[in-house]
């Protein structure tokens, strides 16, 4: 890389020198006559063949080996050839001059193909950096020693050092130490997240404050980071439609450009009865032939996109996802850990003025239970609670607690009929939870689950796409239907067991049209076949789920919904910028090529066109990283 | 069975383009990727076959590619 771009840089200099001379004292006609020619030849020979000699030497090796259509060949035939040109225009007395064009197409080449080298480099170590999740190294704890090993090579269940500052190099759960860790590279979230004894940890994120001990859950091969850095590394395999498309483009352009190069200059020569200039025109076609622009640029786009997603904690396994999402107007959501947190909470107790006394109540009556509405129940009651009561468990119906002369009922609608009590039925889609103490009706709660805070923001955003949206619950018509109004979904299907949401998925897949992309959002709990099945299977919360990770196309690491929009806005912003890139270059390539055959582009245009869009073209794939301003990140930074 | 390659001096992208056209003309393979930017060949071939089909994968990155190097 050194070597050559010194090489440029003197070749270029020279060039510059030749080049002003010649144009202020006309090398040609330092020497009188025919032989002028040789002077400005010889001169710009030098050049020529400093900046050039690999691309000449790899021509000639492949023209041995039948790879006519190799752009260094093409590129060896169009300056030789425009060599050719300028002797024989020299020989036969016309102006000597054209050397200068031979000599710089070449010059130019090689500065664009250093340039795009020095690109694609760049951001092959930009994007690797941003997904450096590699552990170096583990420090093993034996015997109260350490010693700094291989991950690879910690066994299950042995303790590991991670002192702060420190990349966790293998997943596993805290046994002494209390600490901060900062999982920016796992999930993108810049908020450290506290840790305490008996968390679990996994590998790619740093240890922060200080020194904890882990004893390791998962080999390396299983942890978090080599399972994420196996992902992201296979993910540029799976290319995406447009990719295809521009390798297709690209293998019969350079045929058909050449081929029209050929009839060009039989063309041409015949009727303006020029050969010379027939054969220049046809060689300018050669120096644009090489596709290199498209066939960079589009894949590099995709590229950038990956790892820009996967530093804001999102994974996707492949350009041809981003693609698909980009289309993507059908959005299937599973409700339960999707839509909803999965967690019951009490949202209205009734009536208003009795709360604090109902809540009591519940919460001695609910204490040990492990159901999860029992759960709620105790968590909303802060206070302590009064034990010494004997607690009943009616199956189905409720709990009945009992202290000396006090009962307590807690349940169901079931459990107060069966015992005699008069109450007001409360009209509610959630779980109502009645209350009755000493034979009289106390109130009741209502326990649902809860919407995400980010899910109407989410919902908001695709409705305005618009697309159109799916829930698809285990849970009844009444909860369903509340959720799905509330949040403005386009259908909803309630009362599906697990096995039904593959054949509803399959009836949404039957009524779509063509151009139709569905989408599937889901927890990665239960869903894998439908994940597996939707055009676009995206999890969430996927840090630690192995079946999420494996059945999803794209994972938001975050348990947050909002990744969806940057995911979204991310597919659109790379696909515009794909385009962008393709229909450029086609177009400035085309437009040279038409240029060139009226005879209005010389070989200068040509070889600046040439280079300059594929630069352009790069630096536009750039955009994708620089420009894309992730939305609900931001939003969650303030 | 999948494997993957790293490729040095992969050094144009029309030519791991042109690459992968030709590798996934050899039978033995049902799959190929050529990656310019990853510098990655991703092969998917019957693992009896694999020695075999690597030989000839090398011939023909040859010809295309001289420079590049496919590191087993």
């Amino acid at each position: 890389m050194k070597k050559k771009l010194i090489r440029i840089i003197v070749a270029f200099g020279l060039f510059i020198i030749i080049f002003t001379v010649d144009k202020i004292v006309n090398l040609g006609n330092v020497f009188d006559g025919v032989d002028g020619l040789w002077l400005p030849l010889g001169l710009y020979l030098v050049v020529y063949l400093l900046v050039g000699y690999d691309v000449i030497w790899k021509a000639i090796r492949n023209l041995f080996r039948g790879q006519l259509l190799d752009e260094n060949f093409l590129m060896v035939i169009a300056t030789f050839g425009a060599f050719g040109l300028a002797i024989y225009r020299g020989l036969i007395g016309q102006n000597i001059d054209g050397f200068d064009e031979a000599c710089a197409v070449l010059l130019f080449y090689q500065i664009g193909e250093w340039l795009q080298k020095y690109a694609t480099g760049k951001s092959r170590n930009s994007i690797a950096h941003l997904i450096d999740l590699r552990p170096d190294y583990a420090n093993l704890l034996v015997n109260n020693e350490i010693t700094k090993v291989d991950p690879y090579e910690v066994a299950l269940g042995a303790l590991i050092i991670v002192n702060p500052g420190e990349k966790i190099p293998l997943d596993g759960v805290i046994v002494k130490g209390n600490s901060d860790l900062d999982t920016k590279s796992l999930t993108g979230e810049s908020l450290p997240r506290s840790v305490k004894v008996n968390d679990e940890v996994l590998s790619g994120c740093v240890n922060l404050t200080t020194q904890i001990t882990v004893r390791v859950t998962k080999v390396f091969y299983d942890s978090t980071a080599s399972k994420i850095l196996d992902l992201v590394e296979n993910a540029a395999s799976k290319k995406s439609k447009t990719e295809n498309f521009i390798t297709k483009f690209a293998r019969y352009y350079t045929p058909i450009v050449i081929t029209a190069a050929a009839i060009l200059a039989i063309l041409t020569g015949l009727i303006i009865n020029d050969w010379g200039i027939s054969l220049y025109r046809a060689l300018n076609f050669l120096v644009v032939s090489c596709p290199c622009a498209l066939v960079i640029s589009v894949p590099l786009s995709f590229f950038v996109a990956l790892g820009v997603a996967s530093k804001n904690g999102i994974l996707v396994k492949g350009s041809n996802y981003l693609e698909q999402l980009n289309r993507a107007n059908i959005f299937v959501f599973d409700k339960t850990g999707t839509l909803t947190k999965g967690n019951f909470a009490i949202t209205a107790i009734e009536p208003k003025v009795n709360q604090k006394e109902i809540l009591a109540l519940a919460a001695i009556a609910e204490q040990n239970s492990n159901h999860p509405i029992a759960r709620a129940i105790v968590a909303a009651y802060q206070h302590k609670i009064p034990n010494g009561y004997s607690l009943t468990n009616v199956a189905g119906s409720g709990v009945i607690a009992t202290k000396d002369d006090e009962t307590i009922y807690c349940g169901n609608a079931h459990l107060l009929e069966n015992h005699h009590i008069k109450f007001v039925p409360y009209p509610s889609v959630g779980t109502v939870v009645y209350v009755a103490h000493n034979q009289s009706y106390v109130g009741c709660l209502v326990i649902k689950d809860e919407i995400k805070t980010e899910t109407r923001e989410v919902l908001d955003y695709l409705n305005k796409i618009p697309a159109k949206t799916v829930m698809l619950t285990g849970d009844n018509e009444a909860v369903a239907t509340d959720v799905a109004t509330s949040l403005k979904l386009t259908i909803y299907r309630a009362n599906l067991l697990p096995q039904d949401k593959l054949s509803a998925v399959e009836e949404l897949f039957e009524t779509k049209k063509i151009n139709d992309t569905l989408c599937f959002v889901g927890d990665g709990t239960n869903d894998a076949p439908v994940l597996m099945r939707s055009d676009v299977g995206i999890s969430m919360g996927g840090i630690g789920s192995d079946a999420a990770i494996e059945a999803a196309d794209i994972i938001l690491m975050h348990d947050d919904l909002r990744g969806l929009i940057d995911a979204k806005c991310l597919a659109r912003r790379t696909m515009q910028i794909v385009k962008q890139n393709i229909v450029f270059s086609i177009m400035v390539k085309i437009g040279i090529l038409v240029l060139s055959a009226v005879g209005l582009a010389n070989m200068w245009l040509a070889i600046f066109g040439d280079v300059g869009v594929t630069l352009l073209t790069i630096l536009n794939a750039f955009r994708v990283k620089k420009k894309l301003i992730f939305k609900s990140t931001k939003k969650r930074a303030i | 069975m999948t494997k993957v390659f790293r490729l040095k001096d992969l050094d144009c992208a029309n030519c791991a383009a042109k690459m992968e056209h030709c590798l996934n003309k050899i039978d033995a393979i049902n799959h190929v990727s050529v990656n310019f930017l990853t510098q990655k060949m991703v092969i998917e071939a019957d693992e009896n076959e694999f020695e075999t089909v690597m030989q000839e994968v090398v011939k023909v990155c040859k010809k295309i590619e001289p420079d590049c190097k496919i590191i087993m």
